[in-house]
């Protein structure tokens, strides 16, 4: 019987071999940031229904990979957390656009008995990450938390230990409200902690404040909402206490201030609404599209994605762009040349 | 039927072959095993010019200093590398003192004194424990033996042994001994398999003449298997220490990732190729890139150091007892 069914089988793999031959695709290569793969991978699920003749391969190796790619020209585009730096764009052959898709925000995760909702605000979480605020009950945190029965016990900080763009944000954010911060320590993607222990991904660092009583650290908002984590409110520049949503995280985009090449950081930004530690994640494309008929497709697909992509953002947890923003966005789209 | 004939077939065809051995396939044989034993050392060589040429730009840079500095500042760009040698050091030390003992006397159990039934199931336990994957054992880790860990057996260790330099400060969970625990957990299987390779290939007669002096079966297993299969055992030492040495994912799960050089176990610690998988995928700027490479070039190096004082102290020991036999 089995000898019988092997020409069969054989014949199977060879039509299926040829039929995927006869429809050969137009192939996007992308690389980058990890932050947005999920969204990215269902725009180019769903964008395969609206275009079916291109193909989408995007592989999640991390920003600092994604920037590599797009200079060294092995990708179509590129992807990252964060925007690329002045030395890095010298070195690229063409213009490159940063077009900003989404965004996220940072929020403070902490491990307290009873899950008391905490107050915090800058001051306190430099204080805390300086090594300098290092028990619970420390008057400033407990000044702003009026209420909240805080133990006499040690702050266990918890950090990224791997190179990510939720560090960038954090530490961007740092370095913005805390001048000693960006003295000593300063902005990356990794950094030379003045305290705590590493956790790697945001998996590692929530596993570890999840396990160890009184722990404080940072992870991504999708990752804390997912995994139903208590997490603070923060006061933002304007005073008030925000809760880390993606409302407030698009109101952050909405009034902060936007360069024109759209390398912009939203950490503390204006307006009452603004949650303060967030920030967006950008697609690397050259102005000058090497290959007519891929830089035209990929031109529409931005487009697909800077309008409808945008709006299936919540629904996976990242904040869409404020309105005005995308279309300023979309004009850039237009200047890429094919 | 139609099988067997061909099989008939082939076997008389490899009788004659036999029977006419040709020079040119046996110089063809030794030629390809040269070729295959050569490509190991050329994969070597070009690994370690990869890494220097790689990192040329850091070694210009920092000099030797790179190796004597603990500051790791990737925005200051300041970068040295001695807290993840001394961590890499100290985990896999660590994690020797554990899983060495608790091998040998595995493999010595399964090969000299286990009753059959037993053997076969424990040895396919031992062998399942080398295919977990290691990201599956640092979420344990974290979950499961961290919390474990913090609750029972580093506040014993603290109380009795507190007096030492390395029991002592805050017990975080995540530390250089936790890390050392899971490496033991790795490297078990491989130093196990191997001894009980070894053990089995000790001649019965040792055995036999043990016995026949008088041993007791302790006597006979110390004397007469284990002693003479040191130099084996040794050898499944080595290739665990390499495995050590290497580890990464796990041991980034539970070590804590702080480059400091702490006496205390308790505290978090790094190593050379845990700060590798942490941050080459973000590394944007080419002399952080380039001081990562110089981390893989200085684990390569400590690498092959390691193994090389392990060959000399084997030949040392070998040599020491061999001049005590004719004496």
């Amino acid at each position: 019987m089995t000898k019988l069914q092997k020409p069969k089988i054989l014949g199977l793999v060879l039509a299926l071999g040829l039929s995927a031959s006869a429809s050969a695709q137009m192939m996007i290569n992308g690389a980058g940031a990890t932050f947005p793969y999920p969204i990215y991978s269902r725009w180019f699920d769903e964008y395969a229904k609206v275009d079916p003749s291109v193909r989408f391969n995007y592989q999640s190796i991390g920003s600092g990979g994604g920037q590599k790619q797009i200079l060294a020209q092995t990708v179509d585009f590129g992807a990252s957390d964060g925007p690329m730096s002045d030395d890095n764009l010298a070195k690229a052959p063409g213009k490159i656009f940063h077009i900003p898709t989404v965004a996220g925000a940072d929020v403070v995760a902490y491990n307290l008995a009873g899950n008391p909702a905490l107050k915090l605000d800058a001051d306190t979480i430099a204080g805390i990450f300086l090594g300098k605020i290092t028990k619970w009950n420390d008057p400033k945190i407990t000044a702003l938390n009026a209420g909240v029965n805080l133990p006499d016990r040690e702050i266990i900080v918890v950090h990224r230990s791997d190179g990510s763009g939720t560090t960038y944000i954090w530490t961007d954010y740092l370095s913005k409200i805390s001048p000693e911060w960006k003295r000593k320590v300063g902005t990356n993607t990794s950094v030379n902690w003045p305290t705590g222990i590493g956790g790697k991904g945001n998996e590692g660092v929530a596993g570890q404040i999840k396990q160890t009583p009184g722990a404080l650290g940072y992870v991504e908002l999708i990752y804390a909402i997912q995994n139903k984590m208590p997490y603070a409110e923060v006061r933002n520049s304007a005073g008030t206490f925000v809760k880390p949503s993606l409302e407030s995280i698009t109101a952050a985009m909405a009034t902060a201030q936007i360069p024109d090449d759209f390398r912009f950081s939203i950490t503390n930004a204006p307006g009452a609404d603004s949650y303060p530690i967030c920030g967006a994640t950008w697609l690397l494309v050259y102005q000058q599209q090497k290959d007519p008929t891929k830089g035209k497709k990929l031109v529409e697909f931005l487009k697909w994605a800077l309008t409808k992509g945008e709006d299936m953002a919540k629904q996976l947890d990242y904040a869409p762009l404020p309105a005005e923003l995308r279309d300023r966005v979309l004009k850039r789209v237009d200047e890429i040349k094919t | 039927m139609a099988v067997a004939a061909s099989m008939a077939v082939e076997e008389r065809s490899a009788q004659t072959r036999m029977a006419l051995p040709s020079r040119f396939g046996e110089k063809a044989f030794e030629w390809l095993t040269l070729a295959m034993a050569l490509a190991v050392v050329v994969l070597v060589i070009l690994i370690g010019w990869q890494l220097w040429h790689g990192s040329s730009l850091a070694i210009r840079k920092f000099g030797f200093h790179f190796l004597t500095t603990s500051t790791w500042d990737p925005v200051a760009e300041q970068f040295g590398a001695l807290p993840f040698i001394y961590g890499t050091l100290v985990s896999s030390l660590i994690a020797l003192l554990i899983a060495v003992p608790l091998s040998i006397a595995t493999a010595a159990y399964l090969t000299e004194l286990a009753p059959l039934w037993i053997r076969q199931p424990l040895v396919s336990l031992i062998e399942m424990l080398a295919a977990i994957p290691s990201v599956i054992l640092g979420l344990w880790g974290i979950f499961v033996m961290i919390p474990w860990l913090r609750e029972y057996p580093f506040p014993l260790l603290k109380r009795f042994l507190g007096w030492t330099p390395f029991f002592t400060g805050p017990m975080y969970g995540p530390s250089m001994l936790a890390g050392g625990i899971i490496i033991a957990i790795m490297i078990l299987p491989i130093i196990t398999s191997f001894s009980r390779e070894i053990l089995r290939s000790v001649p019965d007669l040792q055995r036999e003449a043990a016995y026949a002096l008088g041993a007791t079966r302790w006597e006979a297993t110390r004397i007469a298997v284990l002693s003479y299969a040191k130099k084996g055992l040794f050898g499944a030492v080595i290739l665990g220490l390499g495995r050590a040495l290497g580890e990464t994912m796990a041991v980034t799960m539970v070590i804590g990732n702080t480059p400091q050089i702490a006496a205390s176990l308790f505290q978090p610690g790094y190593t050379l190729a845990s700060v590798i998988a942490n941050e080459f995928t973000e590394a944007t700027t080419d002399i952080y890139l380039q001081a990562l490479f110089e981390i893989g070039l200085v684990l390569f190096g400590v690498t092959i150091l390691v193994n090389l004082l392990a060959q000399l102290l084997l030949r040392t020991i070998t040599t020491t007892s061999a001049t005590r036999a004719v004496q």
